[in-house]
């Protein structure tokens, strides 16, 4: 029988078995002043009408996988939200490269 | 332990507000307002609400049915926010809640999402071998508990509503909610009487 079963998406972690042998490291730092600002941003553009968060999330979910497991929780934010950004015409590409 | 964001992060950053800042669309101020508020945001309005709901039947029923409206009239700001949804433990059955997509996690009441429930491992592990990840965290729960994962999602929200531990016959609501920690209201642990 052949496995038609699709390979799941990068982003799509529940059960995957690269980590089952990971522990869950207790990490309680808070978000650094980086993090804390990219969220910021985000939520006021969010407001402002100009992304949703379902748009955050195909920004964040199309991040090829070496660059999604490389970069940090919030370096994953901003580059969907510069991209959104970049795509809706609301800044110039060369400003944000 | 979350990694610090690299230099062209940093500066993909400082350029894109720059951008948005020459078209009149943010300030810095603005910002700066929106992450005070945001900052604001702690556990303690997720640990009133589950006390009120320990000591208030009506509030209780209100918790279980509208969470939203609960968080509302503990004075949480929900406008824009997306449903949530309160989940009951009972002697049978206890609950976690994970997001595997992403963190989607109920910030109005809980504040940021710590970086464990963002981690990769949690996102994976939690809904596989649940109590195995509790049992890592020193949470033992007997076979005759069901654990029941729940997964939060971009348009759903959940909390736990832990049961109230024995022993605080009499407790007012304040003494009740410095009980709730964070990870009880996440699942992956209980509140104790010591």
């Amino acid at each position: 029988m052949p496995d038609d079963t699709p390979i799941p998406a990068i982003h799509d972690l529940g059960g995957a078995a690269r980590f089952h042998c990971t522990p869950v490291e207790h990490d309680e730092v808070p978000p650094d002043a980086f993090g804390k600002k990219v969220d910021a941003l985000r939520q006021i553009l969010a407001q402002k009408g100009l992304m949703t968060v379902d748009e955050l999330r195909r920004g964040i979910e199309s991040i090829p996988e070496s660059e999604y497991f490389a970069l940090g929780y919030y370096e994953r934010w901003l580059r969907s939200v510069a991209a959104l950004m970049v795509e809706k015409g609301v800044v110039e590409k060369d400003a944000v490269e | 332990m979350a990694a610090p964001p690299r230099p062209d992060s940093i500066a993909l950053l400082d350029r894109l507000i720059a951008a948005l800042e020459a078209k009149g669309i943010v300030t810095e101020a603005e910002i700066a307002a929106r992450q005070a508020i945001t900052d604001k945001a702690s556990p303690e309005t997720g640990a009133r609400m589950v006390a009120r709901a320990w000591t208030d039947p009506a509030y209780r029923a209100l918790l279980l049915s509208d969470g939203k409206a609960a968080a509302e009239q503990m004075g949480a700001s929900m406008a824009g926010a997306p449903p949530l949804g309160v989940l009951e433990n009972t002697p049978g059955r206890h609950h976690l809640v994970v997001c595997t997509l992403c963190s989607c996690y109920p910030r109005a009441v809980l504040g940021y999402p710590p970086n464990w429930y963002k981690s990769f491992a949690y996102r994976s592990r939690a809904v596989r071998e649940p109590r195995q990840v509790l049992a890592e965290w020193g949470l033992n729960l007997p076979d005759s508990v069901e654990v029941r994962v729940v997964d939060s999602t971009a348009d759903y929200r959940w909390m736990v509503l832990p049961m109230r531990p024995a022993g605080t016959e009499g407790w007012d609501e304040a003494r009740l909610a410095a009980l709730v920690t964070r990870d009880s209201l996440v699942g992956v642990a209980v509140p104790q009487a010591t």
